[in-house]
């Protein structure tokens, strides 16, 4: 049950590796790798900027709640910030539950909320310039997908 | 002295990321803002800026110490 929140790149497979270790009574792990998108060849690179202390605390609190929600045993999140090329992870989720259902659930409800409402701010550094990007309406339609049921 | 601390395109708009401001509660601290640079002022008084103090989100006033710690948030952008 972390969070970690890093500038330095991670390597998806060994973090799920070290997840899926010494689970004798789990049955099922769901995980998630977000790639930057290089968006046609518009973005060069992709800053994240997160608040350390606030940032780390508010996803604690969701994976808390989507731990009691969906009866997970454990759960991870790896996040990168600072300047993130095209093609390397940015984020990596991993979810444990005794069935596949929860896991696969809980993991990508905890997506569409980090990529609609944690406390991160996205600058896209392009040919053009940077700028600063908001959720698209996309993002926030499928993090409204777990409002009701 | 209360420690500001700005984000996001605030910090761009303000050209720094942390300051000290004398202040005794947020109204105060939002005006020795505004009046320092009138463009930030108008910024952290736009729609979707959230404030923190202590790492807590505050809606309207609160008072503030010597020690407090003063995050103004822009909208979030997710990760």
């Amino acid at each position: 049950m972390s969070v970690r929140l890093q500038t330095e790149p991670f390597d998806p497979g060994a973090l799920l590796t070290a997840f899926c270790a010494g689970r004798t009574e789990t049955g099922a792990v769901a995980s998630f790798t977000g790639i930057a998108r290089a968006g046609r060849g518009e973005t060069v690179s992709l800053e994240l900027e997160a608040y350390p202390g606030f940032t780390d605390a508010e996803i604690d609190r969701m994976g808390a709640a989507a731990a009691q929600r969906f009866t997970l045993q454990d759960w991870l999140v790896v996040h990168r910030t600072g300047k993130i090329a095209p093609g390397e992870p940015v984020v990596f989720v991993a979810t444990a539950s005794s069935h596949r259902r929860e896991a696969f659930e809980a993991c990508d409800h905890l997506m569409d909320y980090l990529k609609s409402r944690a406390p991160f701010w996205k600058k896209e550094h392009g040919p053009a310039g940077d700028r600063w990007i908001e959720p698209t309406d996309r993002d926030r339609t499928d993090a409204e997908r777990w409002e009701t049921s | 002295m209360a420690q500001v601390l700005l984000f996001g395109r605030l910090a761009d708009i303000a050209g720094w990321r942390a300051r000290a401001f004398e202040a005794t509660d947020l109204s105060q601290l939002r005006a020795a803002l505004a009046g320092s640079d009138p463009l930030l002022g108008e910024a952290l008084a736009g729609p979707g800026v959230q404030v923190a103090v202590d790492k807590a989100i505050v809606r309207g006033e609160a008072t503030l110490s010597a020690a407090s710690e003063v995050a103004f948030l822009p909208p979030m952008s997710g990760g």
